[in-house]
């Protein structure tokens, strides 16, 4: 399961409709409470995929040591990332699972129909490694 | 010695721990190193057939190795190494040509 403040939950939706008819795409930082991941912030990423941002998404690896380094000094880590579908639905494509590889982390997307954040997914990577991973639903809680 | 930041995926594999810190003179030196003290982690890192995966980014301090001398850079005991699996996806389908 994965808990996001409302204000964090806004806010990766807002990022899609700014960036439409592009691709948002961000990190989730936070603690593991049991299984559940808990986000304490959200961060925005730049979409490096120049190349055809209205459907496919990247972010620059040195964006997440920042990131990464930033929030271990707050004894925090990355618990997952967010981005947005353009006009297609909020459920793990091909693509989305071909090029997920943080094993126990959230994968949340936000549909961004004619520019309006519609549906909000979140999906946990399973698995052990690159044969048998999986994304799978899990439930979002907002508060 | 130099230390290595090992990301959430991996560190089930590397005794649960967030960074090791390894003796080694290059970049391959310090991932041979970390293998051989975490066998488990091989197979996440490296290719059947010994080469580091395509969406492994290896960085040392804030560079990608890529760019330096891959495996052959050399590194010092203030250096930092993070290994950072890719972070990308996307709704994909047709390509506009």
């Amino acid at each position: 399961m994965l808990k996001l403040k409302k204000s964090d939950y806004d806010s990766l939706r807002r990022h899609g409709e700014e960036t439409y008819p592009y691709e948002c795409c961000g990190v989730l930082i936070g603690q593991m409470d049991g299984e559940q991941r808990v986000v304490t912030s959200i961060v925005r990423c730049g979409n490096t995929r120049n190349d055809s941002p209205h459907n496919r998404y990247n972010i620059d690896p040195r964006e997440l040591i920042r990131i990464q380094r930033e929030g271990r000094e707050r004894g925090e880590d990355i618990v997952g990332f967010y981005h947005s579908h353009p006009d297609h639905p909020a459920q793990w494509s091909a693509t989305d699972l071909a090029e997920a590889h943080w094993i126990g982390c959230s994968y949340v997307i936000t549909s961004v129909e004619n520019g309006k954040a519609a549906v909000t997914n979140s999906f946990e990577l399973t698995g052990t490694d690159e044969n048998d991973k999986k994304l799978v639903d899990e439930k979002v809680e907002i508060g | 010695m130099l230390k290595i930041h090992i990301p959430t995926p991996l560190r089930p594999y590397a005794g649960k721990q967030a960074d090791v810190a390894i003796e080694a003179g290059t970049v391959g030196e310090a991932l041979s190193g970390l293998v051989s003290r975490h066998p488990d982690l091989r197979r996440h890192l490296y290719t059947d057939d010994g080469k580091l995966r395509a969406f492994v980014n290896v960085y040392l301090n804030d560079e990608d190795v890529r760019y330096l001398q891959k495996e052959a850079t050399a590194v010092r005991d203030s250096d930092t190494i993070s290994i950072v699996p890719s972070i990308a996806g996307g709704r994909a389908g047709l390509q506009i040509l």
